[in-house]
């Protein structure tokens, strides 16, 4: 199980990027390897060369912005695990992130290479979705950002430029006193890949009401899929009101089967797991709230 | 390619196919071959070494990315031949392996956990090797020699009586 | 015999085993890590069909790239080898390393390229080019049975390898005679042993000395002469290298055709050559995939659910070619009735031919799926009569005072208590507090239920089911060896002829040699000769080590330890009777003057005019143990297989989300009783393995075949070994009936856990669903199915109720 041939660079910078994979259609670009090397090592792909970008400091680390936390691409999964700024000011990331693969894996693969790779299931990426963040890639030609439905068209695809790489994520981040997250995943041992991911989040206003909220669905079909629970702002988010408005909501699913599962499997998991991912951060609000 | 890798505290020259990993140029090229190859796309964990400190499977990894990077092999563990580490010898006091294969990833795994968590619960331990497939042990006695190292540790490390200090 | 561990130095003793310091340190020497000067690189060309003719190979553009030294075709070795070994009478099938003519499943070797490196290979082998031309195929044993399928092996005329029908005691007779009886049928997926090493061999032949080197990853007995015999050379041409060591094997360490193959190619090209499978290799075509059997089973019991009568049908699909898979069926008539004392037997063993992956031995060889078949019996017998599932084992136990107990197959049990296993899990459980927790969880809205399994562990292997399933097969013996030698300064190394796989005979070698001597065994050296100058061993299948190599070592050292004894009473001028050995020296039955290790030593290799008359100088000893019990022929299809009977009794509390359908294992409890235990690290650990093994056989495992005919599960991203997140901490509880045929009282536990843990997670699941009127016949069962059959029961039970 060795890879084919290819050649291997290391550019100085984006831009010194952007141009060798504008000027070699079949490059690849490689950061933190996790997805992409098997795929080499079965020679399911097979890239004349391959561009590391891992080294790249403009690419790497969490910052800031007025309303907006950016993830550079080449931030390990394992940074963003441990980053205070993630766990207050992104804590459905932070949720979500020890789901993936298992530690080490995450000490080498990045964020951005989560959500290039694009597979259904993977956690980065239905967070993504679900907080509608803005996906920001890079070529010749400039920068492009691009909300993250957008960016998912199906598994290990994207709408990233053919010569160009992701250079960050932007996670719009709620400024609500009050909010509260809640993850679940199912699969068939802890660190695989989901049958069915659910990330939730919620603000709640001093009486506990619901004024916003955001539901996303991994696993399930070609990509990851926001749901619409809008029908519960307004509400005290409780009683078989969630889970009525998962299951309505839940009706855009188109899952597949497969080996592991089936699309029935899918689609009940799906709504139990989303109400169950709202309770939670509903639950974790009110926490939240109390302490406060 | 020219690579340079800081091993075991030594820098070693290589100069490898870029399609050579990380796993392969210690076994081929530096004779470490501690570091196993049980699957080469990721899963099972026997090539696991420490890059900086932290776990990785070498397998993952083209040497010509680790250029420069500090690697810690199973050969780099112990203080001098024919000694372990407080943490090797746990393992060899609960048994926690039958034919060694996974053992040098199993460990550096646990040895990367001790490091950064002196008193980590079954828990910890569990997530800390779940990235590392063991099919002899059914994982107990592995458990148990983490926990007897971190016990270890931490009673070498604590602070003695002062002398004379008894009241 | 009396078995209290206080009557033992070293054996039974908590002692570290000597084999971890080298791993541990990463000193292993594994195959991988051997490189010879010169050593060329093999890659191998899979097949991409289940099954086509293959109408030409064109190696020209892959022997053209630089690096390629050659591409090796079925058509070549199969001219200059015989064909592999074949345990059954089917002559017409016919097994080559490289598919001959035709291929037989998607992923068997159609050529090799050998270059040189691993990936020059890999490159090279894109370029040879097959052309193949399609032939019709089939993957379901029942489909096999049926006389138009497409046959796997057209001169073989059908697909059926085996079909055996044998009838212990009046099967109608108890049938009609009892009140109840019930039928069902249940299904082993097909997975293995999936070491984390993959088989590799590294061979190198020198034609000045004609000598075959082999080194490999391997656990078989007479792999030389299978070597040899397949190459056409003299056995002693053959060397094996015993000192590797093996990342795990569990019985499918076999690559005889790995072997083959390599060994040719380095006869013809005059360069080492080393085939290290790669992990897609190992899954497709490396052949070592474990039983898939369907088992329908009749049980006739009574009101009390005492069960009389059983008939077994076992249908196995082999896969392409028959390798050992049909014994894999016969291995189990030697505990067909568990540990049960059903009178009467009727069973029926069935083996096919399909277009998969060919079958290697399994830890447990077939007993671990036929296990999990007795005791979904029971389970159903249990419900049948509204028995409690304890109680309806417990009644139908043998009991303790019938050992050694004759079952319908011909096999005599050595020993057990049964009983008093079970007593003694259930106190430490504290079995009502057990169910109340079933019972909080299912009040909770969570699935929850209790397996149960009572299991043996044949041990001590021997192949009594050779005979039994091909008359013209008359091997009875089984043997292995061990030789001690002192040498002049006194130390001690002790020769065992086989390699391990993590099984620690050096710690048992060195054990129970230091029992016998009275003597550190930290001092004794175990070496590990070539096959060349190595004794007779059938290698550590069947659960046998402790049982033979220990008695190999105990008999050595006896021998040893009367010679030493004879040097110092002549010495002293003793009368033998008159004189004692202790702690290495002799000395005088009344006491006074002794003479110490040393001295003896010293007169054994220095002074033969001290020497008692006709014994030979020097200290050495060998013993060539012959198995205990299974050594002759079969008669009127009954035999008596392995002479040893571990017990396991499994107690698991599984709980599941009704909807999410992932199990998880709350409790988990074995009682266990393999006699007196040598090395309780060792034990413990193969349990603990053993039971990971079986979850994952139950929940996970699985080689998967699609229509086409593909393999699905090729990488360990979808054949999912289990993790430490799925196993639950488990508790031993310990017990001891010693075996009255082995030395020390020892029994087998080198498969233990394994062989019930698939029972008891399945009866646990079906525990679980059993309020909805479902149960689970299939392993493994997935987390989807689970869920996906508790929905279906649910929209029943709520259709009855609205209608
Ligand atoms: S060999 Fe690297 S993870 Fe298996
Ligand atoms: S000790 Fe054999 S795989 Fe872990």
């Amino acid at each position: 199980m060795k890879p084919a041939e290819f050649a291997y660079v290391r550019p100085a910078s984006v831009a010194e990027a952007c141009a060798v994979l504008a000027s070699n259609p079949d490059a690849r670009v490689v950061a933190g390897g996790q997805t992409l090397v098997p795929m080499l090592a079965m020679r399911l792909a097979r890239p004349s060369i391959l561009v590391d970008i891992l080294r790249l400091p403009e690419l790497a680390g969490i910052a800031e912005e007025p309303g907006t936390l950016v993830i550079g691409a080449t931030t390990r999964q394992v940074e963003a695990e441990r980053s205070s700024l993630v766990a207050s000011r992104l804590p459905l990331l932070a949720a979500a992130l020890p789901w993936v693969g298992h530690p080490p894996t995450r000490n080498r693969g990045t964020v951005g290479g989560s959500l290039a790779n694009a597979d259904p299931s993977a956690e980065i990426p239905l967070v993504a979705v679900a907080l509608e963040a803005e996906i920001v890639t890079e070529d010749e030609g400039g920068r492009f950002a691009m909300p993250a439905d957008d960016f998912f068209i199906g598994p290990m695809l994207t709408a990233a430029p053919e010569a160009g790489l992701l250079t960050q994520v932007r996670f719009p981040v709620w400024s609500e006193p009050c909010v509260g997250v809640g993850f679940h995943e199912v699969s068939a041992r802890r660190s695989d890949f989901a049958f069915v991911s659910a990330a939730a989040q919620v603000a709640l206003d001093p009486d506990g009401r619901c004024t916003r909220i955001a539901l996303g669905i991994g696993g399930v079909g070609d990509r990851p899929v926001r749901l619409d629970v809008a029908g519960l702002v307004g509400t005290r988010v409780e009683g078989d009101r969630v889970a009525q408005a998962v299951e309505a909501a839940a009706a855009v699913l188109e899952p597949t089967s497969d080996l592991h599962a089936s699309a029935a499997y899918r689609r009940r998991v799906a709504i139990l797991l989303g109400a169950r991912a709202i309770g939670d951060a509903v639950a974790d609000a009110q926490e939240k709230g109390a302490g406060r | 390619m020219k690579v340079a890798l800081l091993v075991n505290g030594a820098v070693r020259e290589v100069d490898v196919e870029p399609r050579k990993t990380l796993l392969d140029t210690l076994r081929e090229d530096l004779s470490l071959t501690g570091a196993h190859a049980g699957c080469e796309h990721g899963v099972c964990g026997a090539c696991t070494v420490l890059v900086d400190g932290a776990p990785v499977r070498s397998c993952l990894m083209f040497a010509v990315q680790a250029d420069g990077l500090d690697i810690t092999t199973i050969e780099g563990l112990a203080s001098a031949p024919g000694e372990l580490s407080v943490l090797q010898d746990s393992f060899c006091e609960t048994h926690g392996l039958q034919c060694g294969f996974c053992t040098p990833g199993m460990i550096l795994a646990s040895h990367a956990l001790l490091e950064a968590n002196p008193a980590p619960t079954r828990a910890d331990i569990a997530e800390a090797i779940s990235g590392n497939i063991c099919r002899c042990t059914g994982y107990g006695q592995i458990v148990e020699a983490v926990e007897l190292a971190a016990e270890r540790l931490r009673l070498a490390n604590a602070p003695r009586a002062a002398a004379g200090g008894r009241p | 015999m009396s078995a209290e561990a206080a009557r033992f130095r070293f054996v039974s003793a908590n002692r570290r085993v000597r084999e971890d310091r080298r791993f541990v340190a990463g000193h292993g020497r594994y195959v991988a890590d051997i490189a010879l000067e010169g050593m060329l690189h093999v890659a191998i060309l899979g097949a991409q069909h289940p099954a086509a003719r293959i109408l030409s190979i064109d190696p020209s553009a892959a022997l053209a790239m630089p690096g390629v030294h050659y591409v090796l075709t079925g058509e070549e070795l199969a001219g200059a080898t015989d064909q592999l070994m074949n345990g059954l009478d089917t002559p017409n099938v016919r097994r080559f390393p490289l598919a001959l003519g035709q291929t037989r499943y998607a992923g068997e070797w159609v050529a090799a390229v050998v270059a040189d490196t691993r990936a020059l290979a890999e490159d090279a082998c894109e370029k040879v080019k097959v052309s193949y031309e399609r032939l019709p195929y089939l993957t379901q044993a029942e489909e096999a049975l049926d006389p138009s399928s497409p046959p796997v092996h057209p001169a073989h005329g059908s697909n059926v390898l085996l079909d055996k029908q044998f009838v212990w005691g009046e099967v109608d007779r108890h049938f009609a005679e009892s009140p109840r009886q019930l039928s069902f049928r249940v299904t082993w997926g097909r997975n293995s042993t999936v070491p984390i090493e993959t088989f590799g061999v590294v061979a190198s032949w020198d034609p000045w000395s004609e000598m075959l080197d082999v080194w490999a990853s391997i656990q078989m007995p007479k792999y030389p002469d299978q070597i040899a015999r397949a190459l056409r050379i003299p056995a002693n041409n053959v060397r094996v290298h015993h000192d590797v060591d093996v990342g795990g094997s569990y019985g499918v360490k076999r690559g005889i055709k790995h072997t083959v193959l390599a060994a040719h190619l380095a006869r013809r090209l005059g360069r080492p050559v080393r085939l290290l499978e790669d992990r897609l290799e190992n899954m497709r075509g490396g052949d070592a995939h474990g039983p898939e059997r369907i088992f329908d089973v009749d049980v006739a019991f009574d009101d009390a659910g005492i069960v009389r009568s059983m008939k077994m049908r076992a249908l196995d699909n082999a896969g392409a070619y028959a390798g050992r898979a049909p014994f894999q069926l016969g291995k189990p008539i030697g505990a067909i009735v568990g540990p049960y004392k059903i009178e009467s037997v009727a069973y029926r063993a069935q083996s096919v031919t399909t277009n998969k992956a060919v079958q290697e031995a399994v830890r447990g060889f077939g007993q671990s799926p036929t296990n999990y078949a007795i005791e979904t019996a029971l389970d159903k017998v249990g419900l049948a009569c509204g028995l409690d599932r304890i109680e309806v084992r417990r009644r139908n136990f043998i009991r303790k005072e019938e050992f050694p107990y004759l079952i319908p197959s011909g096999t005599r049990y050595d020993s057990g208590d049964y009983h008093t296993v079970v007593d003694k899990v259930l106190a430490h459980v504290d079995y009502p507090a057990l169910v109340a927790e079933r019972d909080r969880l299912r009040a909770e809205g969570m699935l929850a239920g209790i397996g149960i399994a009572a299991c043996l562990e044949p041990s001590g292997g021997n192949s009594a089911f050779e005979p039994l399933l091909n008359e013209k097969n008359e091997t009875t013996t089984w043997m292995e060896s061990v030789r001690i030698n002192v040498d002049g300064t006194g130390c001690v190394a002790v020769t065992i002829h086989t390699t391990s796989s993590g099984q620690g005979h050096e710690t048992l070698a060195a054990t129970v040699v230091a029992e016998v001597l009275e003597i550190d065994p930290d001092l004794i050296r175990i070496v590990r000769p070539d096959s060349l100058a190595c004794l007779p061993s059938n290698t550590p299948v069947g659960s046998r080590m402790a049982i033979m190599m220990g008695g190999a070592c105990f008999h050595a050292a006896q021998k040893l330890k009367a010679k030493l004894l004879r040097i110092g009473a002549h010495r002293l001028g003793l009368a033998p009777e008159a004189a004692r050995y202790q702690g290495g020296s002799v000395g005088a039955v009344s006491g006074g003057q002794a003479l110490d290790w040393a001295a003896l030593v010293n007169i054994a290799h220095r002074n033969f005019h001290l020497l008692p008359p006709d014994t030979e100088p020097g200290l050495e000893s060998t013993h060539v143990m012959q198995v205990p019990t299974g050594t002759s022929l079969p008669k009127d299809g009954r035999v008596q297989m392995y002479p040893c009977h571990s017990f396991e009794f499994h107690l698991v509390l599984v709980a599941l989300d009704p909807v999410l359908g992932k199990p998880e294992i709350r409790r988990y409890v074995i009682g266990h009783d393999c006699g007196t235990v040598i090395n309780p690290h060792i034990v413990k650990g193969m349990t603990l393995g053993g039971i990971a093994h079986g979850l994952g056989a139950a929940l996970l495992e699985e080689f998967v075949y699609d229509e086409e005919g593909q393999m699905l599960t090729q990488s360990f991203m979808d054949y999912l070994l289990p993790s430490s997140h799925e196993m639950p901490k488990v508790e031993i509880v310990h017990h001891c009936t010693p075996s009255p045929f082995t030395v020390f009282g020892q029994k087998g536990s080198g498969e233990s856990g394994y062989l019930g843990a698939p029972a008891a997670i399945s009866g646990a699941l079906n525990d679980a669903v059993a309020e909805f009127g479902i149960s689970f016949d299939k392993l493994p069962i997935r987390i989807s199915a689970i869920s996906d059959a508790v929905a279906a029961a649910r929209v029943r039970s709520s259709e009855e109720t609205t209608s």
